[in-house]
């Protein structure tokens, strides 16, 4: 019977815990969005890539399922991004594209391409917390960062893989995000995002994100070319590697519209 | 005192040396008990590599987790369609989210309903904030309306209640803390959505609910039948002994029992079960029935003017043997319940067998020890019950005759009637009627039909497999094939979500409503739906990974486990003839409950053939006698088969912990049938006629029969009390077979007794 009252009393304090709430002042408020602003910064007027990429799935059994894509992203200066994602495997998908207009204040848009009926739809847009692709990266995850869909908190400095990062929490602003808050490691030198550790809505951990095998492309923009995602929820993971990534490609705004979709290869 | 062995002298010379060590034998062992844990999760009832659970685990891996709690919805209005009960879905639903480990959250509020318009697909909730007013209600009442998917799951076909599903992830491990905290978070949800829309019921179901309800009652058991067991046992000593300081002295050897064998319980890694909880129960009963032979036959012994010692050793000469012997089989009899194939059987049985030792040790030691220590009792009531065990002894040698052809008849009627009992394992039928588990799962039953479910997975072993249309044809008729059954009262199928897609693509048109012709259509439509859903509401409790199989979800009646398994085979056959090229394996915690307990039954017919062999021939041994040993086996068989016909009589279910009643309570009802055996064969060797014999042990063990037989009846039947039918059934199991082995004991050995040795002695004198 000790063992039980134990037990719930165990329990009680953990749930006490839990619910304290992170105090933040206005001095750590202010850092984090300076960190955010900078990061932002420092990766602006690299126009457009083209990537092509692995996607593999695998769940709590062990079992594994790769996806191969290859994404075309145009930078829009005053807004989200626009992207470009056809698969080439496996082949029942494959020939579909996706297209997606990241947007900073308002709801993303999405449409896809089938090839199979030969159409186009649009997506409903208010599930930007759902998985891609049936993956553990979420919509969300996969669009073009932009400050102002965050507030920022500065929590401190830490010491990544040898690095020196700051360690800072961001609380997505859109109702419709499935997370409660994002705590993001960035290195001091040069403001690369080198782990993600998300919070679902109820303030439960939910996911871990590590960027691994950064590049640095024009002299100027870093990108990784391995990332991984991991549900420490249900021990499912994704990962993403780059196999190849062109910059300043022949890209422009009318390859990036619906009608585009069509002629996609 | 010179018969006395001399461990047994020693410790009646030395009374304080001995309460000295026992006392410090409890401190150390009983630190042991620092180390127990209470685990309440089903899984407690597995083995680690149990078949079913096995399959069932590999299940949850494969696609997601299906450990629920259920909301069950039901407001008093005629049905759901009310603004009320939306406005409760939509912020109820919204609330569950934040259950602790929570990973899904279904209700007609957040189902993902697809139609078609000019640009595109829309997928989207079919209650979303501030929809309640009635043209919503009636668009949502006519969508529905052809959903497969929702009617019977998420609303009852009669429209009457509402289901708001919360999926659990539980990590591995201890689960018993994360279940207790998401109990009483559901609870709290309840209460405060009870409390806001009062014209509504809220009730909770689904596993995780049956596992918090397996520790809810556990630790009501813990802490309301324990205590009751001790005034139970307290009172009915001090009615037998009428001595506080007797009451005293046993009640320290009980105490001393529990707490080293909980003690010695968990340096050995032991945890707290549902079943191990009420071992201390078990424990005190015997450990009473031991301290009570010595205390009453040393009353009898004062009685008579022996002085204290005197007194005392008599005592202990006349029911060391006895002790020893009944102490032995009972440890037989619950060791045996290693047989069974539920690990917290073994426990119990292992744990209450260490005690049984326990208690004969300190009863033969420290008991002896502490009457030393206590003056003797002043005045000693006479004993006018002995009178009356008398009389029962003349009455039945008198009509001998007529109580065997009577027994014969009940005996033959209860074998008769043990064949009316059949194999019932179903998890939520171990809670009684008062539990509010169980009003929810009837609830449940009378609304949806029931809440056992099979989950069936058919696997291609082909990436993306499940898109090809000849298997999605397969899958679709094993869809139709289920919902063709009696017994299944929903199937949630993905083939129906593929079939609404293509009529989507296609501008909503009815005609559409089939399955895609091409593998491809089939792939794109899918992928367009999946990119559509939100956090949460993927399609992976369905289909797994790679797209190669994919998991239909069966609910069934409650049926009894052997209906079950036999349902379960049916559908494997009849799959197998239809697609033998595909795999189909079925899961779910039902499925587990009702193999074990098929299982379990099959190993406890050999474990308690193994116990009846050994404490035959412990008896056999113990009397020296094969003839004797072969007339106290019938004598201690009998019980059982007469408890099993008044329980084919009652109720004819045979649940997991009845199947081990018979080596349970086999080695405990020996003790009468040896006490009365010894003291009669005592008797002839000192050449007394069978008659003399017979009435020499009446009044010698009747008195102590009738009183051990009253304690251990009543321990047992406090287990009776428990809201846990596992305790209950065997608590009222044991007590009937007590009272039985009593009777059998009282009329039946001594008329059976008189009739074979008289035989045998006619015969003698006609020799001569």
């Amino acid at each position: 019977m000790t063992q039980l009252r134990k037990l719930s009393f165990a329990a009680l304090a953990v749930t006490a815990m839990l619910s304290v709430p992170v105090i933040a002042d206005e001095a750590s408020e202010k850092e984090g969005l300076r960190i955010a602003q900078a990061r932002k910064e420092v990766n602006r007027g690299w126009d457009n890539t083209v990537a092509s990429i692995t996607m593999t799935l695998r769940n709590a059994q062990g079992q594994e399922a790769t996806r191969e894509m290859r994404v075309k992203t145009l930078e829009v200066p005053t807004d989200g991004d626009k992207a470009l994602t056809i698969f080439d495997s496996p082949r029942d998908i494959s020939g579909t594209a996706f297209l997606s207009f990241s947007h900073v204040n308002e709801a993303d848009e999405q449409w896809i391409y089938l090839p199979g009926p030969k159409m186009v739809r649009r997506i409903s847009t208010s599930n930007k917390s759902g998985p891609f692709l049936g993956s553990e990266y979420a919509f969300e995850d996969m669009t073009s960062f932009e400050v102002p869909k965050y507030t920022y908190d500065y929590i401190g400095d830490e010491k990544f893989e040898g690095d020196d990062v700051y360690v800072i929490e961001q609380v997505p602003v859109d109702e419709f995000s499935g997370y409660s808050k994002q705590r993001l490691w960035i290195d001091k030198t040069h403001y690369r995002p080198r782990k993600v550790l998300f919070f679902d809505r109820k303030g439960d951990e939910l996911k871990e994100l590590e960027f691994r095998d950064y590049r640095l492309f024009k002299d100027e923009f870093w990108r990784p070319m391995k990332s991984f995602m991991y549900n420490l929820q249900t021990n499912k993971s994704t990962k993403l590697v780059t196999h190849d990534l062109q910059f300043g490609t022949e890209l422009e705004e009318s390859d990036f519209d619906s009608k585009s979709l069509r002629r996609a290869r | 005192m010179q018969n006395l062995p001399a461990w047994a002298r020693w410790c009646m010379e030395k009374p304080k040396t001995v309460v000295v060590l026992f006392l410090l034998a409890c401190i150390v062992t009983g630190f042991g008990t620092t180390n127990l844990y209470f685990r309440g999760d089903y899984k407690v009832f597995f083995e680690e590599n149990d078949p079913q659970k096995l399959a069932y685990e590999e299940m949850q891996n494969v696609f997601s987790k299906s450990e629920n709690v259920t909301f069950l919805i039901l407001p008093k209005s005629e049905n759901v369609y009310q603004p009320e009960t939306f406005e409760l879905l939509y912020k109820l639903t919204k609330d569950a989210w934040h259950i602790p480990l929570s990973i899904r959250v279904e209700s007609l509020a957040n189902y993902q309903y697809t139609y078609a318009d000019d640009e595109g697909l829309v997928v989207e909730d079919l209650i979303k904030k501030g929809q309640y007013d009635k043209a919503h209600i009636d668009y949502v009442r006519k969508s529905i309306e052809p959903l497969k998917n929702v009617r019977g799951r998420l609303i009852s076909d009669n429209n009457q209640m509402a289901v708001i599903n919360v999926t659990i992830q539980l990590p591995d491990g201890d689960q018993t803390p994360n279940i207790m905290k998401i109990g009483e978070f559901s609870r709290q949800l309840k209460a405060k959505y009870e409390a806001e829309f009062p014209d509504h019921e809220i009730h909770l179901s689904g596993i995780v609910s049956m596992n918090d309800a397996f520790a809810l009652t556990a630790m009501d058991d813990a802490s309301t039948l324990i205590p009751l067991m001790f005034v139970i046992i307290a009172v009915m000593i001090a009615l037998l002994t009428r001595s506080k300081a007797a009451s005293a002295v046993v009640f320290a050897i009980v105490g001393g029992t529990i707490i080293m064998t909980m003690g010695i319980g968990g340096w050995y890694g032991v945890f707290l079960s549902p079943s191990t909880v009420n071992v201390p129960t078990m424990v005190t009963t015997l450990a009473v029935a031991d301290c009570l032979h010595i205390i009453v036959t040393y009353r009898q012994k004062l009685q008579k003017g022996l002085a204290k010692e005197q007194a005392l050793a008599e005592s202990f000469v006349i029911n060391l043997k006895a002790i020893l012997l009944t102490s032995i089989t009972t440890a037989v009899g619950f060791l045996m319940l290693n047989f069974a194939e539920v690990p917290i059987l073994s426990h119990l049985g292992n744990l209450t067998a260490i005690g049984v030792v326990l208690a004969c040790i300190l009863s033969l030691t420290v008991l002896p020890a502490m009457l030393m220590l206590l003056p003797v009792p002043k005045s000693i009531v006479v004993d006018e019950n002995n009178e009356k065990v008398d009389k029962l002894g003349h009455w039945v040698m008198n009509h001998h005759r007529r109580i065997l052809p009577y027994s014969a008849i009940i005996l033959t009627v209860s074998v008769l009637f043990c064949f009316n009992n059949r194999l019932n394992d179903v998890a939520v039928e171990y809670f009684d009627m008062s539990s509010p588990f169980r009003q929810s799962v009837e609830i449940q039953k009378k609304y949806m039909g029931g809440m056992s479910n099979i989950d069936f997975a058919v696997y291609t072993d082909e990436v993306y497999g499940i898109n090809d249309p000849a298997a999605m044809i397969e899958v679709d008729a094993l869809v139709k094939w289920l919902r063709s059954q009696p017994e299944v009262k929903h199937v949630l199928s993905f083939a129906d979500i593929i079939k609404r897609l293509n009529m989507n693509m296609h501008g909503d048109d009815p005609d559409y409503y089939k399955l895609p012709e091409s593998k491809e259509l089939a792939a794109q439509y899918l992928l367009i739906y999946e990119m559509s859903l939100p956090y949460g509401l993927d399609l992976n409790n369905q289909i797994d990974l790679d797209k190669s199989a994919v998991r239909v979800i069966a609910v069934l009646e409650n049926l009894g486990s052997d209906e079950f398994t036999e349902f379960e085979t049916r559908t494997k056959d009849w799959f197998d003839k239809l697609a033998p090229h595909l795999r189909l394996e079925a899961a779910s915690p039902a499925l587990m409950f009702a193999h074990i307990g098929a299982r379990n039954m099959e190993s406890m017919v050999w474990g308690s053939l193994a116990a009846l062999v050994v404490i035959s021939l412990l008896i056999t041994l113990a009397l020296r006698s094969w003839r004797l040993g072969l007339v106290s086996l019938i004598a201690n068989l009998m019980p059982a088969g007469v408890g099993f016909g008044i329980w084919g009589m009652m109720s004819g279910e045979i649940n997991m912990a009845l199947s081990v009643e018979l080596s349970m309570t086999m080695g405990i009802i020996v003790d009468d049938s040896v006490h009365f055996l010894l003291k009669y064969q005592a008797a002839r060797k000192d050449n007394m006629s069978v008659k003399d014999s017979v009435n020499y042990a009446f009044h010698t063990v009747g008195r102590a029969m009738i009183t051990t037989t009253v304690v251990l009846a009543a321990g047992f039947s406090v287990l009776m009390l428990s809201d846990f039918r596992l305790n209950s059934d065997m608590g009222l199991m044991t007590t009937i077979i007590f009272i039985a082995a009593l009777l059998i004991d009282l009329l039946f050995l001594p008329s059976f007794l008189m009739w074979l040795d008289k035989d045998k002695k006619s015969k003698a004198t006609e020799a001569i």
